[in-house]
């Protein structure tokens, strides 16, 4: 089992969010989260003068997949999430050594 | 004169709408501090609704606008409002119950405390400042006050024109507000770090109430419900409006029309325009709002920006500088067309108007900005301004108040 976790831009959530459902991806997590990258920051006004504000709102979608799923989840949000830009954002796999779904107690492949 | 029910129902009107400035300066300035500093500042603000009124009806109207003692200070004559009923005073608003005219005066007393608070927000200890205002209400606000309304008033009997308070209120909120962030000094990080204001719509509604509540500071200030005050209502709305669109321009030049800025500009507006409201035709009123919100902006920028001064929410930059060109501006445009009460100025070739108030800025400005730096070293000195490193990190909403402003399962 891997975990993906992708930052992605707020407006390109539907359209992830679609693809993934289309590859009958249905399960994950999203929150809201600030962070900075080789998109910088923005330039903000005060009355007079300016303020730099260097870390930016973008989400992060988390889902546990199984080891064969990986490529085709990461295409999906790669195809979707894409404008080109600097700031579409990061995805990130890591190894997963448990799932425990709460509802039934199931272990692993069953709980995911 | 006989009590007139209409006089007597636009004041007290009047009344409640200056009241409602105070909580309303209470959003504008809490919608522009960091989130953890919201409560804390709103708190400066609604506090004294409380203590400035209790003082006020103690010994505040007496000495502001009792019996006068050598155009310096009232008397004893209205402690604890002894000889202030529904009779109308003999001197004061002759047409209006003196109850009337004595609660209209304290939402103005109220609010000139409210004002310079909005300098030392996010550091300054909270019991610290209730015994500062308390003084400065004492020493500084009730003598002049007296000077300039009080009957028998040196500056009054001088000459000096404030319709609704540019001096009294403005020039001594702004110069006092210069005065203690001299002594507090800069917030923890300013200007290195981002201070982003937590809610600008907060802001926003905060500038309408006061915008709103200003048409009972200076249409009220008539003390009479005719055509002075439909006047000076006219010029109220113009002259924030002229800052405002002015403000906008201006930082549209240098980036973004912004929203904090445009009405910040309309408060600016307002502030100069409240000496000369009921004393300049109200479409004097349209330059006087314009010209202030360049001077103001300008002034900010330099005081600010090129100082690094951190007169945090620009306590002196929109009060300050926009009530001393709101009193020289009434020197300038007053005409005794409008009002018989006031005068000529400059521009029907009285020159000497602009004199007199430069004597009513420099007096008021000179002894409030000094007496500020007195009493704040002495608060200073007994109990300490400034909360110490921990509090102010943390945040003055927690630290002072054990409150937090926005709650939540993860906050």
């Amino acid at each position: 089992m891997k975990k993906i976790e992708a930052i992605i831009r707020e407006e390109k959530l539907d359209a992830v969010k679609k693809a993934l459902e289309e590859k009958s991806y249905f399960g994950m997590t999203v929150s809201e989260v600030s962070g900075r990258g080789k998109q910088k920051g923005l330039s903000l006004q005060w009355r007079v003068g300016e303020y730099r504000v260097d870390l930016l709102p973008k989400l992060k979608i988390e889902l546990v997949v199984l080891d064969e799923d990986v490529a085709t989840v990461i295409n999906a949000i790669v195809m979707n999430a894409r404008t080109g830009e600097a700031g579409d954002g990061k995805i990130f796999v890591l190894p997963v050594e448990m799932a425990v779904r709460v509802r039934t107690g199931d272990r692993n492949e069953a709980a995911i | 004169m006989p009590i007139d029910t209409g006089d007597t129902a636009w004041l007290l009107i009047s009344s409640a709408l200056v009241m409602l400035m105070t909580p309303g300066l209470a959003f504008f300035y809490g919608g522009m501090v960091r989130r953890k500093n919201v409560l804390s500042t709103i708190m400066m603000s609604f506090a004294c609704l409380g203590l400035i009124a209790i003082l006020w009806v103690l010994y505040g109207y007496s000495f502001g606008f009792g019996t006068d003692h050598a155009g310096i200070i009232g008397g004893f004559n209205f402690l604890g409002l002894n000889n202030v009923g529904q009779e109308a005073s003999a001197v004061y608003a002759s047409t209006t119950p003196h109850l009337a005219f004595m609660i209209f005066q304290m939402m103005f007393a109220i609010i000139t405390v409210a004002l310079f608070t909005g300098a030392i927000v996010e550091r300054v200890k909270f019991s610290s400042l209730l015994v500062f205002a308390a003084l400065w209400l004492t020493i500084v606000y009730l003598p002049t006050a007296h000077w300039v309304w009080g009957s028998g008033g040196w500056l009054a009997k001088l000459g000096v024109l404030d319709f609704a308070g540019g001096t009294v209120v403005h020039i001594n909120a702004g110069v006092s507000a210069l005065a203690l962030v001299f002594l507090l000094g800069r917030r923890r990080g300013f200007p290195d770090e981002a201070m982003e204001p937590n809610n600008i719509p907060m802001v926003v509604m905060g500038a309408a109430l006061l915008w709103f509540g200003w048409f009972g500071f200076n249409a009220g200030s008539a003390l009479t419900s005719g055509g002075l005050a439909s006047s000076a209502f006219v010029a109220t709305n113009l002259g924030a409006a002229g800052a405002a669109f002015t403000w906008m321009i201006i930082s549209w030049i240098h980036k973004r029309p912004t929203v904090l800025g445009t009405v910040t500009g309309a408060v600016v507006g307002l502030v100069a325009i409240t000496p000369a409201a009921g004393f300049v035709t109200p479409l004097a009123g349209l330059a006087i709002g314009a010209i202030a919100a360049v001077i103001s902006y300008y002034g900010m920028v330099l005081l600010k920006i090129k100082r690094g001064v951190d007169d945090s929410l620009d306590v002196f930059a929109c009060h300050g500088l926009g009530g001393i060109w709101g009193a020289i501006a009434t020197g300038i445009f007053a005409a005794a067309s409008v009002n018989s009460a006031g005068a000529d100025g400059a521009i029907f070739g009285n020159w000497m108007q602009v004199a007199k108030q430069l004597v009513g800025i420099l007096s008021v400005g000179g002894f409030a900005f000094v007496m500020t730096l007195g009493i704040g070293k002495f608060v200073d000195k007994i109990m300490g301004l400034r909360v110490n490193r921990v509090e102010e990190t943390v945040g003055l909403d927690i630290s002072q108040h054990g409150e937090r402003a926005y709650g939540g399962f993860l906050r």
